[in-house]
């Protein structure tokens, strides 16, 4: 199906997040959107998908204009959309998910959905147990569960936001495939993503949008320089590796085991040192988290000792932690770190440890706009911290932290930051690991580790099958641990 | 923000009014007399104005106390157990005092304490209960207030009953050296609106200007990040309960000392129930605590005449209060709803 989407206009007061995009896309092509974050891209794919009403501008299916107000509308004309959350009913099994997507039928034949189901995921090879509950499957998952959905209810058009966030390579390869195999039956595919890698190798095709506009559109074979300048105007730099430090010992872990997680942490032995940057591999839910959790007393081990500068640590306590400088970021920004609803003066306040009793709110009000100026986030000291974005969410959490900390914990540290806000993060990050602070990271992404860290440890099924130096590492080495192809650790 | 929730409030009395109208039509009592009697029942006179008041006090009270527990996300529907339980402790601490004069104050200025401590300690039992055991604070309060009016009943009816009876009319009235005394003219202890303005400026101090009400309110909003803040969500719930329990016993203690002048079942008159809908209504707002309450005691007293002048039952006060919170639940829910699909529209 050809849908050309003509002069969109979409304008939140004077925010005008789509101005005048024009893009078209082919029957059998897989066309992938590019952007950084706010670029207006998400804003157009809701407005194809129904979920979104346009200001102005019209859509064309086949070469006749449509017009639609709801998924549901979207959906009769052949468009769905793969929501970068899936949107799914956690506590019910997969089939019974499957079946919710199923229009029409009001008794519900079981067996014969169940045998549609199997026959479908058998086709893409994805393995999906019909019985087990969602709430146990993994991003990926869930994801080729609503792929699924989507697919059986006929749809010809499908937009998929961020496909690649949070999934195992292997999932990706899955995805890839079954993209292609869409695309290969005339299907029309639109992918939007921050990843270029995704883009170049899947996508026939490429438009770059920036400022609510269509700064250009490409086809293959990609020129990646061009890519990027239509993107950001310039190239941006990319951080890069900071010298290998010898520090001493700072976090010794012995055959330390916790609960937790998908698979806990087993009998896991390492070593941190002072001023080295760590990044933890794997897939996500293979110990990582745990990892995090236990190295800042946010989690007490089962087994084991945690030895903090040649101290064992006994009262594993957070604010223990805090105390002698090992600071945590966790992902989830507005579930763990920020408090949703308190202003950004309110969140100083509330770290302002000098004060006991009394709140001195115009001093927080100045101590907030200080931060704000410093770490350059796009707010006032009064915005809520929900109102802000991803990237500025973490230029703030990364404002909390003391000038000089001895350990950070940061988990998935640069999750849907665009390239822009990765490098500022990395470039503020390594400032603190020149300094003799030691970084420990995770991260889906694995140029994203090999970029920054000194070392790699990769966890597969909460044990830590591999820790070798970046230096040394190749990619396919790696990614062969991460898939669980066991090697010996060196 | 305060003009919003006025504005809102305006939208809802309206429409409350409206609907109390339809109820009464139906029930064929003329509207407009109704109301005039709710008005003239209530403010008609300096007496009436007095016994509105001193509904006012009481639900000012708790209200105080109930913004404590709202903020950190509690609902603590045990006040009515711990206004009773306030009650039961200045009348024990005041038997204790009977027959003594000229030392009378001493025991009142004691049975304010105990008052505190025995609200305090109530509701306590349900955060405890809640932070230790897991226990949902609703249900834990909701026990701890039948299990207050059983102890209530058995106090009056047993060890502490009238020579001779026991009655629902409650126990022996104290000796009036025991009474909060108010001036003739007054009508009301001078002493309770002290109390009840010293309650809403400390209030209004904590919860806006000390880490107190900052933590309530960060832990109220995102229970798991305030870990990350090094504040402790079960401390400062406990916390919270104290203040809503010591609060409410207060109020249990002047429903004795300044309003009964002896202890009854009904000593509570569901003041901490109507409380916990006051704070609803003016949107956890310090500032509209005290006219809202000012307004359902009006209500109260007001509603008293409607069975003997026109024949009603006099809980259209209950109608036009549970209609008004409804109402105004109603309106907050759309809010809410209308900001999530600004906030949704805004993110893409």
């Amino acid at each position: 199906m050809r849908v050309d989407l003509v002069d969109i206009r979409k304008h939140y007061g004077f925010v005008k997040a789509n101005d005048g995009v024009n893009l078209s896309v082919a029957p059998g092509e897989i066309h992938g959107v590019l952007g950084e974050n706010g670029a207006g891209k998400s804003t157009l794919m809701k407005i194809l998908s129904g979920f979104t009403a346009r200001t102005s501008g019209s859509i064309v299916v086949d070469g006749r204009p449509v017009d639609y107000r709801s998924t549901a509308e979207a959906f009769r004309f052949g468009i769905g959309m793969l929501y970068q959350d899936p949107l799914d009913f956690p506590q019910m099994t997969v089939v019974d998910n499957f079946v919710l997507g199923q229009s029409g039928e009001v008794s519900l034949r079981r067996d014969a959905v169940q045998a549609c189901f199997q026959t479908l995921a058998d086709s893409f090879n994805f393995q999906l147990n019909p019985e087990a509950p969602v709430d146990s499957l993994t991003v990926g998952e869930r994801q080729q569960l609503e792929l699924l959905r989507l697919l059986s209810s006929g749809i010809q058009v499908l937009i998929l936001d961020e496909p690649t966030t949070g999934i195992s390579s292997a999932q990706k390869e899955l995805l890839y495939t079954a993209l292609r195999r869409l695309a290969g039956e005339g299907k029309s595919v639109l992918l939007v993503s921050h990843k270029l890698e995704d883009v170049e190798t899947l996508c026939d095709r490429v438009s770059v949008l920036r400022l609510g506009r269509v700064t250009g559109s490409m086809v293959r074979p990609f020129d990646t320089e061009e890519i990027l300048k239509m993107m950001f105007g310039a190239r941006p730099h990319t951080p890069m590796r900071s010298a290998q430090p010898a520090g001493s010992e700072m976090l010794v872990m012995q055959q330390v085991s916790s609960s937790g997680g998908r698979c806990g942490l087993v009998d896991c032995s390492v070593v941190i040192r002072a001023g080295e940057v760590v990044g933890l591999a794997g897939l996500e839910g293979s110990g990582q988290e745990v990892f995090l959790r236990l190295a800042c007393g946010l989690k007490r081990p089962q087994k084991g000792a945690i030895r903090f500068f040649g101290r064992t640590v006994l009262n594993n306590k957070y604010n223990y932690f805090k105390l002698i400088g090992a600071y945590f970021l966790p992902t989830a920004r507005l579930e763990e770190g920020l408090i949703p609803g308190l202003t950004i003066t309110e969140h100083l306040a509330l770290q302002d440890e000098r004060r006991p009793f009394r709140v001195d709110y115009a001093e927080a009000a100045e101590a907030a706009a200080r931060r704000i100026a410093n770490f350059r986030i796009k707010g006032l000291p009064q915005t809520s911290v929900e109102e802000l974005s991803g990237g500025n969410q973490q230029r703030l959490l990364l404002s909390f932290l003391p000038p000089k900390p001895h350990l950070l914990l940061l988990e998935n540290p640069t999750r849907g930051l665009d390239l822009e806000s990765v490098n500022w993060v990395w470039g503020h990050l390594q400032s603190f690991s020149r300094n003799g602070t030691s970084i420990v990271f995770s991260s889906p992404e694995l140029d994203e580790i090999l970029m920054v860290a000194h070392r790699v440890l990769v966890f597969f099924n909460g044990r830590i099958i591999m820790d070798i130096p970046a230096s040394a590492a190749s990619v396919q080495e790696i990614g062969r641990a991460i898939a669980g192809k066991q090697q010996t650790t060196s | 923000m305060i003009v919003r929730t006025l504005r809102e409030i305006g939208v809802a009395l309206v429409v409350v009014f409206l609907f109390t109208t339809l109820v009464l039509v139906v029930s064929g009592a003329p509207p407009l007399q109704a109301y005039m009697v709710l008005f003239q029942g209530s403010l008609g006179s300096w007496v009436k104005f007095t016994q509105v008041i001193k509904v006012w006090i009481p639900l000012t009270l708790c209200g105080c106390g109930l913004l404590f527990t709202f903020r950190i996300g509690l609902w603590n529907i045990g006040v009515e157990g711990q206004v009773m339980i306030g009650a039961v402790f200045t009348t024990w601490m005041l038997r204790a005092g009977g027959g003594r004069p000229e030392i009378a104050p001493l025991f009142i200025a004691a049975s304010l304490a105990a008052s505190v401590l025995g609200g305090a300690l109530w509701a306590g039992i349900a955060g405890f209960l809640k932070t230790k055991g897991g226990v949902n604070e609703i249900f834990a309060g909701l026990g701890l207030n039948f299990v207050a009016q059983g102890v209530l009943l058995w106090l009056i009816f047993g060890p502490w009953k009238q020579p001779g009876v026991a009655s629902m009319s409650g126990t022996e009235t104290f000796p009036t050296e025991l009474w909060l005394q108010a001036p003739a003219l007054l009508r009301i202890p001078p002493l309770t609106l002290g109390i009840v303005t010293a309650a809403l400026i400390a209030t209004g101090l904590l919860l806006r200007h000390t880490r107190i009400g900052l933590e309530l309110k960060a832990i109220g909003s995102n229970p798991s990040a305030a870990f990350l803040y090094g504040l402790r969500p079960s401390a400062l719930m406990l916390l919270a309960m104290l203040f809503a329990g010591g609060f409410a016993g207060l109020a249990g203690n002047l429903q004795v000392t300044a309003v009964y002048h002896r202890l009854i079942p009904a000593i509570s008159s569901n003041y901490g129930y109507l409380a916990l809908l006051v704070v609803m209504l003016a949107n956890y707002n310090i500032w509209l605590v005290a006219p809202v309450a000012f307004f359902f005691a009006g209500l109260n007293v007001g509603s008293i005449q409607l069975p003997m002048l026109l024949q009603l039952d006099s809980s259209l006060s209950g109608v036009i209060q549970g209609a008004l919170v409804l109402a105004t639940l109603g309106m907050h829910g759309w809010r809410r709803i209308r900001l999530n699909r600004e906030q949704a529209k805004q993110r893409l």
